[in-house]
């Protein structure tokens, strides 16, 4: 009889669509549907019990919430890009100018100015420093979005269930669009440069997925801890800007000393991010098993400790926004 | 039972006010506090560390709903209601016991949750569907349905920043009366809305529970938990009060809050004109019924009875004369009527009185709640006292016709005038 409720719940999707997976942790539910098993089947609604009760200790990540809520996550991400662009009197040129005058004046500063050159004689500083930028302005405005982004839908939090990871992840999600429209914006740069990107380009979405995990594990530790400390939100744009530099955006990564310090740099998942991309894109030194390594290592470890953070502060967000 | 859709056992909630929160925020105990403390002796040497008080919001609270029933929920500002509500919606997590709930759930703890002001008409439709849990599928199979209800037409393609409050209010009640879940939580969201879109959602309300859905409703309005719930829970401090049928607990709770005797919280009155400690002032105000004379707050169309008022002796007296005034109000505000001592009587009360007394009647309006106000003056020149609500009381049923059918309150008119129909030759 046990094996009925299974059965039983399966057979009404819509109702099976947001109810939890309750079964491991609740003796009563058990007992409950086996008890009424044989009634359990005519009734017309879901012969399951959703139980909410206080949880302790660390929550498990439960994906599979997540994936049933993929469509409100879906709706998220869109009204960001949508009011973003609504918003804004320039829309969508916006996220062409902004990389593309950020990369001039860094050409003009850090090249011409301060004499920092591209590796690669055959690759302009313009490209090569757009080729950081791409990444970069994607993980900086995640950062920037995701950061208030509990807070900013504290109405949302206060007034309906979901699982609070839609949040966060739909503020990163978000700036796919614009890295979108800079990546055009980069192939046009190059080809009027008359640079043709090389075949590793098939790695870049690897790289690309290296990324949004990067600003993912940050994103969760900030929206998180905005939400308890509304300071977060202030230290952000400082900590973007002073992460940038720390970051090979505006020179190479071969600059950086052998020694502790490039050990210190490997820490920083964005140098392997950004060096794959300059690597994909433009046939630049690859970032180098050590490089990719400590990065990819550094950002498991922020992802699932943000993860786990999320989900142990999930519960009181309500209470506290 | 395998008839239940929701089911509390020992529910409890409890907030942690003022102190620091040491349940939760681990981060902040261990940054946060070890920063501060050092910072906090120097600003208070010797002073004793935060002092937290425990708030419980909701304490044992034992609950069911069955499968197709219209739970209403009342009680005071305060009691728990919207608690539970975020209890069972899964917002907020117990501090101990279990809430258990069977199947979709769909909280309308608000109406328009989620709503974005630069967006259009239409996009909010399909924002707010998702937020209130529809799908993709089912946000286009009951797009022109939501369209239709929602009465917004042209102004679909709008943005609902330009929009007037009332479309606001039907577009995003819309949404969410087309949300189709097996239990549906709902705080408050009726009192929303002009008259005519308000019974439109009453209907629909109506209908929701009558689908075999199951519906937690919270409400201070006792017209709506009367008309549409099954059962009643009062809740007062976070505990249950009472349960039972909605008209028993529904008076109940208007005799504890005050209906036909005194409002228990006479504080709130005098803040419309700002009333000073000189001369007269109103110490109770009630409803009496002829012929014993008994405190009465539920009238038939038809009948009358005395408003009674005792003044507070005058600790300084304004040795002036004065008028006493009322007004008659609906459950909606709305002014209906209004009398004077004078000079519409030509009474006039002075310092030796000690109370009054105003014959009220034949009652011409129809089914429904309705209060005093009470105000003593000079007129055009000095406000003594001015007691909004001072005394509420229901007209029961309405059936001026004498036809057996009884007349709805607030969703027709305002009052009956009498009348007589002919033909001409």
């Amino acid at each position: 009889m046990v094996s009925f409720d299974a059965s039983g719940s399966h057979g009404a999707p819509l109702h099976g669509r947001i109810r939890k997976r309750v079964g491991a942790e609740g003796n009563t539910i058990r007992s409950t549907v086996t008890n009424n098993a044989a009634t359990a089947i005519d009734s017309p609604i879901g012969d399951r019990f959703t139980v909410y009760e206080r949880k302790r200790g660390w929550a498990a990540l439960d994906l599979r919430e997540l994936w049933a809520y993929r469509e409100l996550l879906f709706f998220l991400t869109w009204r960001d890009i949508l009011v973003r662009y609504k918003q804004a009197v320039l829309g969508v040129a916006w996220a062409i100018l902004q990389p593309l005058l950020t990369m001039v004046v860094f050409t003009v500063v850090f090249n011409r100015v301060l004499g920092v050159q591209s590796p690669d004689a055959a690759i302009p500083y313009a490209v090569f420093s757009f080729a950081g930028l791409l990444p970069w302005q994607f993980f900086a405005g995640a950062l920037a979005r995701s950061g208030v982004s509990l807070v900013g839908n504290a109405n949302l939090l206060t007034k309906v269930y979901f699982p609070r990871l839609v949040i966060p992840l739909s503020a990163v999600l978000a700036g796919l669009v614009d890295f979108g429209i800079s990546f055009l914006v980069l192939l046009g740069l190059m080809a009027g440069y008359g640079i043709a990107p090389t075949w590793y380009i098939v790695f870049l979405p690897l790289f690309v997925l290296l990324a949004l995990a990067t600003a993912l594990a940050v994103s969760l530790w900030l929206s998180a801890l905005n939400v308890l400390y509304r300071d977060v939100q202030y230290v952000i744009p400082f900590l973007v800007q002073l992460w940038m530099f720390v970051s090979p955006v505006i020179y190479p990564i071969d600059q950086i000393p052998e020694g502790p310090l490039r050990v210190a740099f490997a820490l920083n998942p964005m140098t392997g991010v950004i060096g794959g991309f300059r690597w994909a894109l433009l046939g630049q030194t690859f970032p180098g098993g050590y490089y990719l390594w400590v990065s990819f290592a550094v950002v498991v470890v922020l992802l699932v400790s943000g993860l786990f953070y999320f989900k142990r502060m999930e519960r009181v967000f309500a209470d506290v926004v | 039972m395998s008839d239940i859709a929701v089911r509390t056992v020992g529910l409890g909630k409890m907030y942690r006010i003022g102190g620091e929160r040491e349940a939760y925020g681990t981060l902040r105990d261990t940054l946060v506090r070890a920063a501060k403390r050092p910072l906090e002796r120097l600003r208070h040497p010797g002073a004793a560390t935060h002092i937290s008080e425990d708030l419980w919001a909701l304490r044992d609270i034992d609950l069911e709903v069955k499968q197709g029933e219209v739970l209403g929920i009342i009680g005071r500002n305060g009691s728990g209601k919207s608690t539970l509500l975020k209890v069972l919606s899964h917002i907020t997590e117990p501090t101990e016991g279990r809430a258990e709930v069977r199947g979709r759930v769909a909280s309308l703890l608000e109406v328009g949750t989620g709503f974005h002001n630069e967006l259009t008409g239409r996009e909010n439709i399909q924002l707010n569907g998702a937020i209130l849990g529809m799908t993709r599928a089912e946000i286009r199979s009951k797009f022109d349905d939501i369209v239709e209800f929602s009465e917004i037409g042209r102004f679909l393609d709008t943005p609902v920043k330009r929009y007037s409050s009332g479309m606001y209010v039907r577009l995003a009640f819309a949404v969410a009366a087309h949300v189709d879940p097996d239990v549906m939580l709902i705080d408050e969201v009726l009192a929303v809305g002009d008259l005519e879109f308000r019974r439109k959602c009453m209907g629909k309300m109506r209908d929701v529970g009558s689908g075999g859905r199951s519906v937690v409703f919270v409400s201070h309005d006792m017209s709506h938990i009367r008309q549409l719930c099954h059962r009643v829970y009062l809740l007062d401090r976070g505990g249950v009060v009472a349960v039972g049928d909605p008209e028993s607990i529904c008076s109940m709770y208007e005799s504890r809050a005050g209906s036909g005797g005194q409002m228990p919280n006479p504080s709130l009155r005098g803040l419309a004109f700002g009333q000073h400690d000189v001369g007269p002032r109103i110490d109770t105000v009630e409803l009496r019924d002829l012929p014993d004379d008994a405190l009465r707050s539920e009238y038939e169309f038809g009948e009358s009875f005395d408003l009674v008022v005792k003044l507070s002796p005058e600790t300084q007296p304004s040795r002036k004369e004065y008028s006493a005034l009322w007004f008659l109000h609906d459950g909606l505000g709305r002014q209906l009527a209004s009398g004077w001592s004078s000079p519409m009587d030509d009474v006039v009360f002075g310092e030796a009185d000690t109370g009054m007394r105003c014959r009220v009647g034949p009652l011409s309006v129809p089914t429904g709640e309705y209060s005093f106000r009470l105000v003593l003056h000079v007129p055009h020149y000095e406000n003594f006292d001015d007691w909004p609500e001072a005394v509420r009381f229901r007209v029961r049923r309405c059936d001026p016709f004498e036809s057996g059918y009884d007349y709805p309150g607030l969703h027709s008119v305002a009052f009956f005038l009498p009348h007589k129909w002919g033909k001409t030759a």
